[in-house]
């Protein structure tokens, strides 16, 4: 991973980003805009589950309505975090912080396909009253837990200094 | 007591001391901010689309109002509170930071922009908030502005981070 980083670090793109002092701004600019859209869209989900909001509207409308705003921010945040490694692949791959990002990320992407699908084949159980799912309720809340944690996570990469010693 | 004694001030509470030492603290109260933040703006801009006839289009704007607005002002609570223990560990430093300041003036704007649309534009919401009528341009623009203003919120926000200190944040 070193070996790749460090060759990844001489590449003319990363190189690049390296040199324009405002690119690494601008990329996190965006990068906090669509974690705003995908974080917000979960959190609506989770609010709908949790019966906290939204209640005059069915979950299958309420899917419908922020789940493909998951998706397309996911695809910016892909797109804007692949050039911040490129940009800094030492600093990211390198970093404790980055890999718990990206094992929590997982976590949650599988647990978002995993929901579109039982919604599309099970929708009479997500449309039944709430109080009949009160393990669906925590995992609404573990789920809004491990969005949290990806964003701390996600901040603590630029401070990795401050825990590890290269 | 003019703004600099109490900005140094402030940089001396034992709170202030607290997270400029701490290796954790800072950090922490960061990531705490980018969650407040990415909940009020990505929950204004439901809202936000909503009046600019972009999303949601099958609810009434008062609906999604109700559904979002506490949203929005839970993460603001939360950013606010979460900044002001940040600028409270720098004082000085971000008061005299033009990206600060301009972040400042932005809120501003939008707290006026938001103000505007409730007090006034909003007053005559029943009429046009009907299920088939379009939303006003005045309501048009308050959606746009308020997606402008938040958008320059949290892009000078960003830029404090790269001009305050001589570190590779």
């Amino acid at each position: 991973m070193q070996a790749f980083a460090e060759s990844l670090s001489v590449t003319p793109l990363s190189l690049y980003i390296q040199h324009q002092t405002w690119v690494i701004p601008w990329l996190q600019v965006i990068h906090i805009v669509a974690l705003a859209l995908v974080f917000s869209s979960v959190f609506m989900i989770d609010a709908r589950v949790l019966g906290m909001t939204g209640t005059s509207q069915t979950m299958t409308a309420t899917a419908r309505r922020f789940v493909p705003w998951v998706w397309f921010g996911t695809a910016i945040l892909a797109l804007t975090g692949g050039l911040l490694i490129i940009g800094e692949p030492v600093r990211s791959l390198l970093n404790p912080f980055f890999w718990t990002k990206m094992g929590l990320l997982a976590v949650a992407l599988v647990a978002t396909a995993v929901f579109q699908q039982s919604l599309k084949r099970n929708s009479a159980f997500w449309e039944s009253d709430a109080s009949r799912r009160g393990f669906i309720k925590l995992v609404a809340i573990v789920a809004l837990l491990v969005w949290c944690l990806i964003i701390i996570a996600g901040r603590f990469i630029a401070y990795v200094q401050n825990f590890v010693v290269y | 007591m003019d703004i600099a004694a109490i900005t140094s001030w402030l940089q001396s509470t034992p709170a202030a001391e607290f997270i400029i030492f701490s290796s954790w603290a800072f950090p922490l109260i960061e990531a705490i901010h980018v969650i407040g933040i990415a909940l009020v703006f990505g929950i204004i801009a439901i809202v936000d689309l909503r009046l600019l006839g972009l999303a949601s289009n099958s609810l009434r704007v008062t609906e999604v109002a109700r559904d979002c607005l506490h949203w929005t002002w839970l993460g603001f609570a939360i950013a606010v509170v979460t900044g002001f223990l940040m600028f409270m560990s720098n004082a000085t430093v971000y008061l005299s930071n033009g990206f600060f300041l301009w972040k400042m003036f932005l809120l501003l704007l939008a707290g006026i922009n938001m103000m505007v649309f409730e007090f006034i534009t909003a007053r005559s919401i029943s009429t046009w908030d009907d299920g088939t009528s379009a939303v006003p341009l005045a309501g048009r623009l308050a959606g746009f502005f308020s997606l402008a203003f938040w958008l320059g919120v949290i892009a000078t926000g960003r830029w404090i981070g790269f001009t305050l200190f001589e570190l590779p944040f």
